[in-house]
């Protein structure tokens, strides 16, 4: 027997920061690297006598959510307390949702490589408050509470992935479109997208679950493949040692890449939960659902650009990152739709390469969407050439200045006004004599030695359709 | 309804309180005798009876949320101010084991 | 007479009139609580300097016929779980020994800008959790009208304060009875509000589905002036109501001729005190005096509110009490390596033995297996009691009268070895609380003894301006003889 023999079944759980200003239920900052204890009250210090207050906020997101995702969205769910004593954990209990998330069913759309879409169903969507964080030192361990209360959507999906492969593809597509929608800054480096990992694995063809084990404090694409491929390998060898899958947390250990036991044996974790007192249900009216506006996902925005007939290579580059297809749909309205493809290149080329290389930040750009459109424009009217056009956008796109001013410094121009460009083929005839007989003769490819000419004189700024036809007036 | 001790033992580890030997005998003894009485309930008919789990007026439920607006917390040192150990940024607690 | 011994809603019309200066009176409370305070024990600390500086304050306000509001310069003291930036706040337990919260219950903060005088802070069981504030972990408060007896509780410091004329008026909270009862077993008027009229907010908690901020006084006016000056919406608690806050003191004196008040049968059972029943039944006849129509009711779920509540408040109270973990305030004790060890002897040290107890009987209630059995057949049999009642006022019943306490004051250390005997001092009480309603108690007469007695009266969610006018009304028609405590008279 080897792996190949079993089948890996695979449930995520993601814990994500939603992107309020204040905290879910007091008015502390959510902002991220304060110092210690620096955002914090007494509400998010668990002080006594301290209550929460609800953050609507908060609500319309998790209502975003639920909408981009199709989940069933209650009219009316109920927050409730998890019982549990940690030092993370100021009083001594979490507020979270139980038996009535505020979203239920639904799925995540996964864009698959053939560019078709797989949908991975969502068991449910509930919000609860984050605790804070402890460091744990060599003699003691210090609790800083600013992330304590900021608020959290946890999105529990169904155990339908079957490989770590399949894991990291719809964590990334979830990641994806929580950035889409507004709602999370997806990093996971800061801990504002977490992900739990359910693990189980079954002899291939066999239809009951074995026993699952839960992986925790996975905080990298790589670590989820590596925490889960490792998981399944352990499970298996166990079982075909004979042994018996325990099931129990573990710990992903970054360094070793292996998982090991959580040493910290809650007492078959009993957390007691029942219906927060101190907050009202969580009412949901039609009317706020309807007032809830939701962004396009990136399966949809790619739909839409491979219909105005992008590659399905450009579409996926461009809705692989927020930044850039906005950039482009932003040059498109500027530009006209025509213009999508032409958008598309400076976008996936001059742009995506100025930003790995760190020369431009899409989130601070110096120049405007429409000045390349401009610089479309200024190519389009003959004023210039493709090559002084790619000059230009270099130009806009670090230092933000209007295309035509660029063209002004550079003297990028063209030529094409005909009475300028006349006294300067006049001068050339009257100085080939006997070109101009051969020509006339019978040598018509001397036009282009004319041509030359002329360029030369005009350092290259010449518009060479314009003088072709001047010289072809003048001597045929 | 009777409760042992090692219920008792049980419960008192969830709500992280130490009890002596003696108060372990005493807290099963007590604890039995209020849910002896408590079994009374038992006879209350409460099919399709809904929990009164909210005590206010829920039609104001959607009304009372609060904006999403950040007001100025605590100084730190008034946070850090009542706690037993604290080294001037963190709360300080034993070494915690993961 | 001086003006420290007048009821606080007479009080209040004497500063009006500039018959009497607030540093004075508040001279004069402090004096009399310097006095006789340490036979009584009804505070836990005095706030004599801001007391002071406030009074000084309020004296230029009246002065200038400028008040903030009719309780401006009225000392008024506070039960030691409301939060008072800078005061230290107990909650009468070992477990915040030394606590000064950095920030004012709402309560509080309303009551300053009221320009009320706040003299200190008031004795009670700890945590809220008992009936007759020998739970405090700082000893126990005496009745001073029997210096042998408890003053009732939780909030018994708070009732024996106004009894013994150390302050014209206080506030408590009232989960069970905790404002009812005491003010019944020492003579003066107590209200726990609806649930939602009044803010928690900075109010230690105790059960977070039955706790209510209510006042003390000697008269019903008294108490009228403090609810409109505490109640209302606060944003820091979204369970208080977004209801606009009548003027309590303006109904006070209409007549009560044509409302109906509903006598259940339930609470006029065994265990009642003949002579409790004998005065309750006198008020009820005073009202009908006062042109009130007296009808015979059943609500037939009452008796189950004894055991319901001590499921509801004791799991409540163990997820509310789960943060005094010895890490952020408050005691911690002396442990060895681990934290587990830290988080169970602080807390077997820092809580009280009925604290305890509450909070294991909480903790088994709603651990895993339990929580259907207990916590939510629990409930449901709130919401049938709460039925009870709406049916009752459905059917025309304005207000339910009945006893505050089957009996007057019992003697320290009568009833603490028997944790249920004392669960049965709210028999009458409990089943307000878990239906969410307001409730008062009036004073009705006096045992042979000379004890207090106390009646109660419950109406519909919101109307305390019905209960304040009914309450008046026999406190007119009763017209009890004016006696001061045998404390009070020997001195
Ligand atoms: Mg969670
Ligand atoms: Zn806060």
């Amino acid at each position: 027997m080897s792996v190949h023999d079993w089948e890996p079944v695979i449930g995520l759980e993601v814990h994500a920061q939603l992107l309020t200003r204040s905290k879910i239920f007091c008015s502390c900052s959510t902002a991220f690297g304060a110092p210690p204890n620096t955002q914090v009250c007494p509400v998010c210090l668990g002080l006594p006598g301290a209550l929460p207050a609800l953050n609507r906020g908060v609500v319309d997101m998790a209502i975003k959510a639920g909408k981009a995702f199709g989940c069933r969205i209650a009219e009316r769910s109920v927050w409730a307390r998890k019982n549990y004593f940690y030092p993370d954990l100021p009083k001594g209990f979490q507020i979270s949702q139980y038996e009535l998330p505020i979203c239920k069913g639904g799925a995540v759309p996964v864009p698959q490589p053939d560019g078709g879409v797989r949908k991975v169903a969502l068991t449910r969507i509930h919000l609860e408050e984050d605790a804070g964080k402890n460091v744990h030192g060599s003699t003691g361990s210090q609790v800083d509470l600013n992330r304590s209360g900021v608020p959290l959507v946890e999105i529990v999906g169904e155990p339908e992935l079957r490989s770590a492969e399949e894991a990291s593809e719809y964590l990334k597509a979830l990641r994806l479109a929580l950035i889409y929608l507004g709602i999370n800054d997806g990093n996971l480096e800061e801990g504002s997208f977490r992900c739990d990992a359910n693990v189980s694995v079954r002899r291939k063809g066999s239809e009951k679950l074995g026993t699952r084990v839960e992986l925790k404090n996975i905080n990298s694409f790589r670590f989820v493949r590596q925490a889960i491929e490792h998981e399944i390998e352990r499970q298996v060898a166990a079982i075909e040692r004979g042994e018996k899958v325990v099931q129990e947390t573990r710990l992903f250990d970054n360094e070793k890449g292996e998982t090991r036991p959580m040493r910290t044996k809650e007492e078959a974790n009993d957390y007691r939960y029942f219906p927060e007192p101190d907050l009202p249900p969580l009412v949901v009216s039609p009317e706020w659902l309807g007032k809830v506006q939701v962004p396009k996902l990136p399966h949809e925005r790619m739909a839409e650009l491979v219909a105005a007939g992008l590659p399905a290579t450009d579409a996926r580059t461009l809705t692989a990152d927020p930044k850039l297809v906005e950039l482009h749909a932003r040059i498109v309205e500027a530009a006209g739709p025509e213009a999508g493809r032409r958008a598309a290149n400076v976008v996936t080329g001059e742009v995506a390469r100025l930003v790995n290389e760190g020369g431009l930040d899409l989130s601070a750009p110096k120049f405007q969407p429409a000045q390349i459109a401009e610089v479309f424009r200024l190519q389009d009217k003959g004023t210039l050439s493709s090559t002084a056009a790619k000059d230009v956008l270099a130009e806009v796109l670090r230092t933000g200045k209007a295309p035509a001013q660029i063209v002004q410094e550079k003297g990028l121009a063209q030529v094409s006004d005909e009475s300028a460009l006349e006294t300067v083929v006049d001068g050339v005839i009257a100085r080939s004599p006997t070109e101009v007989e051969k020509y006339k003769a019978g040598k018509k490819n001397l036009l282009g030695f004319f041509v030359g000419q002329a360029m030369k004189e005009l350092k290259g700024k010449g518009n060479p359709g314009v003088l072709n036809a001047l010289f072809k007036k003048r001597l045929d | 309804m009777a409760i042992d001790r090692t219920t008792v033992r049980h419960v008192a580890r969830l709500a992280r309180l130490a009890l002596t030997a003696e108060e372990e005998e005493r807290t099963a003894a007590q604890l039995g005798h209020v849910l002896e009485y408590i079994e009374r309930l038992e006879a209350v008919d409460v099919s399709g009876i809904e929990p009164l789990s909210f005590a206010g007026d829920a039609s104001e439920a959607e009304a009372v949320m609060r904006e999403d607006q950040v007001r100025p917390g605590l100084p730190r040192d008034k946070v850090l101010a009542e706690a037993p150990e604290q080294d001037g940024s963190a709360f300080v607690v034993p070494r915690i084991l993961e | 007479m001086n003006s420290s011994l007048l009821p606080l809603g007479e009080l209040a019309r004497a500063l009006e009139r500039g018959e009497a200066r607030p540093s004075a009176v508040l001279e004069e409370c402090l004096s009399r609580t310097a006095r006789l305070d340490g036979k009584v024990h009804a505070f836990l600390r005095l706030t004599e300097e801001q007391a002071r500086a406030a009074a000084k304050a309020a004296d230029d306000r009246r002065a200038r016929k400028a008040p903030l509001s009719p309780i401006d310069g009225v000392p008024v003291g506070l039960k030691d779980l409301f939060c008072q930036e800078g005061v230290e706040t107990t909650a009468g337990s070992r477990i915040l020994k030394g606590y000064h919260p950095p920030y004012d219950a709402t309560v509080v903060r309303k009551l300053r800008e009221a320009g009320a005088v706040l003299v200190g802070k008031t004795n009670m069981d700890e945590f809220a959790m008992g009936s007759s504030t020998e739970n405090s972990a700082y000893g126990p408060t005496r009745n001073p009208w029997d210096l042998e007896r408890t003053p009732g509780g939780s909030s018994g410091g708070s009732a024996a304060a106004v009894a013994a004329r150390f302050v014209p008026g206080t506030l408590g909270t009232d989960t069970g009875g905790s404002i009812r009862q005491p003010a019944a077993l020492v003579g003066c008027v107590g209200m726990k509000p609806t649930y939602g009229r009044v803010s928690r907010y900075g109010v230690v908690a105790f059960a977070s589905s039955l706790d209510q901020v209510g006042p003390f006084a000697q008269d019903v006016r008294g108490v009228a002036l403090l609810l409109r000056t505490i109640a209302g919406r606060d944003p820091n608690d979204q369970t208080s109501s977004l209801r606009p806050v009548p003027d309590y003191d303006a109904e006070l004196e209409k007549s009560v001729r044509g409302l109906t008040i509903g006598v259940p049968k339930e609470y006029f059972g065994e265990g009642l005190d003949p002579a409790v029943e004998k005065s309750v039944r006198a008020g009820i006849a005073a009202l009908e005096r006062e042109g009130c129509t007296v009808r015979p009711i059943s609500l037939p779920n009452s008796p189950h509110a004894i055991a319901t509540y001590y499921l509801v408040a004791t799991a409540e109270a163990s997820s509310n009490l789960a943060r005094y973990d010895g890490i952020r305030y408050g005691y911690r004790a002396q442990a060895g390596g681990s934290l587990l060890e830290l988080y169970e002897k602080t807390r077997a040290a820092g809580f009280g033995a009925e604290v305890k107890r509450r909070i294991l009987l909480g903790t088994y209630a709603l651990s895993a297996g339990y929580y259907d059995a207990y916590y939510l057949r629990a409930q449901k049999i709130r919401t049938l009691i709460r039925r009870d009642f709406d049916q009752a006022f459905a059917a025309g019943v304005d207000a339910v009268v009945s006893p505050t306490s089957p009996w007057a004051a019992f003697r320290l250390g009568e009833k603490v070895d028997d944790p249920l005997a004392m669960y049965l001092n709210d028999i009458y009480t409990v089943p307000v609380n878990l239906a969410g309603l307001p409730g008062i108690s009036v004073p009705s007469g006096f045992t042979q003894a000379g004890l207090p007695i106390g009646m109660q009266l419950v109406g519909r969610p919101f109307e305390e301006g019905t209960l304040l006018r009914l309450a008046r009304a026999a406190e007119r028609a009763l017209a009890l003889p004016h006696r001061l405590p045998p404390l009070l008279e020997r001195s």
